[in-house]
Formats: structure tokens, sequence, C-alpha cells
């Protein structure tokens, strides 16, 4: 009686979630498609081909704006996860009101529109006589990068005991061991989503980079943007960003398992 | 542990250059005049004045508050169902859906957005709002999405056995549990959807056309292509005021519900 009431409910949301998937992956699909088109067109499929590939490759600024990109991001996400850690870190120990004070500060990129940090970005280069140029692209992408990793380390740090960092120091270790040895270990998976989610956001930036960057210098969002007559090549670029996406996803979630399955197996050997 | 403190002392110097400094910037490059390599400090309301006065900009104002709320409003009642749906899953079933969802997140907006421009080609006769309307509805979804479901599967499920044990029906359940429950999911999801939406300009910019004109595009062209950067400071300091205005409405809307 109970499953025969259930079912066509059941069938009906699981339609209804297809649904929605297929309207989050048709533009994903629909790229992929047609990044093997043999025709310029966008709208006719007229036969497999690999031109754009070809095209993608042979493409100076295309392939420069890739290498813009990743160069940004490498750099930007390992300096705001140092900082960002460190500074995580620090918060926890600070006085209440100092700490919301400085997280508050810390939340304004996260809670402005892009183009408001962008903006006030630029004006302070600007005012401050410095040119635009891959510097300022890089400290504008660790400006809006570190809170994130802040975000993301400070709940994982509030679970800490305290004790444990104390004691450490009560047996002789000095602060930098307690760092190192007690603390660093605890919240290294938090550190790690952290950088994920930095990497990503400075990977993915379109806004604050169009308003930081010096002339010259495109990310593959400027890039994208700045085009004037429509590209196929592009659908071969994101057909290459969504399988490396699709890869480093299913090794960051497939990594986890495969450690907890063997120190199961460790721990069951026992 | 003081000396753990001092480990934030870079951090707050970057802070204070980097986000305290450029928010400073703004506001005094809104409230003067003629200033964009040398700030004269005359202080003057006149950007504010004729951002209120032209019908033009309030046009602009009125869309793009228009479309982030349509855009809003659809992702709640598209991505609700979705959310409750997903919660009713077996665990392994909801880890893998909200991987799903997360997915596209990773993959650069703009790419998704000129993915969409060719998938509209096809339909040329649609009118640019509603283009800009698909663009924005398919980027900021599965935030929405997750979000509501975040907090619909933090909820204690006792809570509905309980509601059944008392005679509630499914439906009665819904509205006197369930929804109340989820609305701080449905709060930050409004955040994470309404806020970008309202500042969007690269959505309106490829899939609506050169006619199809948001705030975003505004600023942008007073900071590019006119160079008046005290009134494209002056128009995102309106944006910022509005989008924190809206963003208080929601939450004292939230308290609202809760005191009845």
């Amino acid at each position: 009686m109970e499953k025969k009431k259930r079912s066509p409910w059941s069938f009906m949301s699981n339609g209804y979630l297809l649904l929605v998937l297929l309207f989050i992956y048709l533009p994903i699909a629909y790229v992929v498609v047609f990044s093997f088109n043999e025709g310029k067109s966008m709208t006719k499929f007229s036969g497999f081909s690999l031109r754009w590939y070809e095209n993608m490759f042979s493409d100076r600024t295309m392939l420069d704006s890739i290498k813009y990109t990743v160069l940004v991001a490498v750099i930007a996400t390992l300096i705001s996860t140092v900082m960002g850690t460190i500074a995580a870190i620090g918060l926890s120990k600070a006085r209440p009101l100092v700490r919301s004070a400085i997280l508050e500060t810390n939340n304004l990129p996260v809670m402005n529109p892009d183009i408001v940090t962008a903006i006030g970005m630029m004006l302070l280069f600007i005012v401050a006589g410095v040119r635009l140029s891959l510097t300022t692209l890089i400290l504008s992408h660790i400006t809006f990068c570190t809170p994130y990793v802040i975000l993301t380390i400070m709940p994982k740090l509030r679970q800490l005991d305290d004790n444990v960092a104390e004691a450490a120091l009560d047996l002789g270790a000095n602060p930098w061991q307690a760092l190192v040895k007690v603390i660093l270990p605890q919240i290294y998976p938090a550190i790690l989503s952290g950088a994920l989610i930095a990497f990503s956001m400075s990977f993915d930036d379109f806004v604050i980079s169009f308003f930081t960057a010096g002339v010259g210098i495109n990310n593959i969002s400027m890039y994208v943007y700045s085009m004037k007559r429509y590209n196929p090549s592009v659908n071969a670029l994101s057909t290459l960003i969504v399988i490396v996406v699709t890869l480093i996803l299913i090794l960051v979630n497939v990594i986890p398992y495969i450690k907890d399955k063997k120190t199961l197996k460790e721990e069951t050997r026992r | 542990m003081k000396s753990f403190f001092r480990m934030t002392y870079p951090y707050i110097l970057w802070i204070a250059v980097f986000i305290v400094a450029p928010m400073i910037m703004i506001l005094l490059y809104a409230l003067t005049k003629d200033g964009n390599r040398t700030l004269i400090f005359r202080f003057t309301l006149e950007n504010f004045t004729r951002f209120f006065s032209d019908p033009t900009f309030m046009r602009v104002l009125f869309t793009s508050l228009r479309i982030a709320l349509f855009t809003t409003v659809f992702c709640i009642l598209i991505g609700y169902p979705a959310a409750l749906f997903i919660a009713n899953l077996s665990e392994r079933a909801q880890t893998m859906m909200v991987l799903l969802l997360t997915l596209p997140m990773w993959i650069n907006m703009l790419l998704k957005t000129y993915a969409w421009r060719g998938i509209l080609m096809n339909f040329d006769n649609l009118e640019s709002e509603v283009k800009v309307f698909i663009g924005m509805v398919y980027d900021f979804l599965p935030y929405m999405i997750i979000q509501i479901h975040t907090s619909i599967a933090k909820m204690d499920r006792e809570l509905l056995t309980a509601a059944y044990d008392l005679g509630a029906n499914k439906w009665k359940t819904f509205l006197k549990v369930t929804l109340p429950l989820s609305v701080p999911g449905i709060i930050s999801g409004i955040t994470l959807v309404f806020l970008p939406a309202v500042s969007s300009f690269v959505i309106p910019k490829l899939l609506g056309g050169g006619d199809y004109v948001l705030i975003g595009n505004l600023i942008e062209t007073f900071f590019v292509t006119t160079g008046d950067w005290n009134f494209g400071s002056a128009i995102s300091l309106v944006m910022a005021l509005i989008i924190i205005a809206s963003m208080w409405l929601t939450k004292k809307m939230d308290r609202n519900a809760k005191e009845d």
C-alpha cells in the first residue's frame, strides 16, 4: 500500500530533477558537440572535425590568455592560501571584538558586487601612481581570494580543542612547533579546500581582472569578452576546461574515499 | 597565546591597503568632481543629483532591479522543488546530485554564457531581456538549489514524523515544518542570486546585444569609455547601497516571519 502511493510521486520528482540536470548540462553538452563541428555555424552541425582544436593551438592570443589565467591563479592561490591560513590561525586566538572587526572587513570583497571591488582597486592603483600591469592583476586576485581561504578555514579552527596546542606549549614546544606539528595537521583538509576555492575564483574571474590588468594582459574571460565575432575555437577551449574540471572534481571526491577505505582496512587488520 | 595573534598583522596591513582604502577611494571619487588623476577635495552631491534626475539612468536602474528580481523569484520557484526532491533521495544519491550541481559552478562563467549565445542563436526572435533572463537563471540556479538543500538536509527528520503522528497531512507538514525551517537557506540563496544579478554586466553584454543596458554596463561605460570616474563611482555607490538595503529588508522579513 505504502509503496503504491510513493511510486508515482518519486517518478515525478525524479523526472523533475532530470529536467533540472538537463537544463544545467545543456550548454555544456552543446559546446562539446559543436567543438567538433566542421563548419563555423553554431546552429547547424555539418560534420565531425578537429579543426577548432588545431585553430586553438595556433591562436597566439588565446594561448597567451590561457597562460596568464593559469599563472595568475597559481601565484594568487599560493600567496592567498599561505596568508589566509596564517591570518586565520592568528584570528582564532584574537579577542572576540578584534576578531569580528577583522572578519567583517574580510567579508567586504565577498559581499560587495565584484564591480565595486574592481573599481575600488583600480582607483587605488591609479591614485597611488601604480601602472596597471600583471602585478596589479595578481595583487587584486590575492585580495579577493584570501577572504575565501579565511572563511573556509575559520570554522575548522573553531572546532579545534585549544588545550591540545596549550599542552604542546606546556610540554616545551615553541609556538612555531605547536603551529606546524599540532595545529596545521588538524586543519589541512580545510586549507586544501580553501586553496581549491581560491584557485577556481581566480581562474574564473572576469570583472576584477578586467579593471585591474594592464594593457595587453588578458585572461581567458577577458579574451572571450573582447571577441568581436563568434569564434568556434572557444568551444574547443571550453571542452578542454570541462574535461579538466571534471577530472579534478572526481579526484578531489574520490581520494578521501580511497584514503578512508585504506585506513579502515588498516584498522580492521590490527 | 598573544604570539599567535601577531600572525594576523600582515593580513591586517593587507586589508587596510587593499580592502579599506579602495572603499574610501570610491567614496571620495563619488563625492567630488573633475578628479581623475589628482584628487581635488571639493565635496559635491552633483554626481548623485545627476543620476537621480536623468530618466535614462532611472530606467536602467529600474530594468536592473526588475530582471534581478525576476531571476531571484524564478530561481526559488525552480530551485525549491529541486532541493526538496534531492533531500528525499538516498544519502548516496544526494551526494551524487550535489556533485552534479556543483560541477558546472567550477566552469568559467564567461564560457557558459558564451555557450548560451550559441544556443540562443537558434531562437533569434527572442527579446533581449528574455535571453539575458535565461542566462541569469541558468548561471545562478545551482547556488539557490545548493543553499536550500543544505538547510533542508540539516533539518531533524523526527520533526516530520512528529507532525504526521499529530495528524498533519503531507501538505500541512510541509507548510508548517519544512518550509519555515528552510527559510534561512532561501535567504542565503537570495543573497547569492540577487546580488550578482543586479550588478552583472557580462551576461547582458554577451546575450542582450548592445541595446540592452544594465547598471553594471553603465558603470563600465563611465569607467572604460567615458572616463568619468567620479560619476561611475557615484553609480556604483548607489548600487551598493541598494544591495545593502535589499539584503537588510530580506533579513528583516525573515525575522518578522519568525515572530509570527
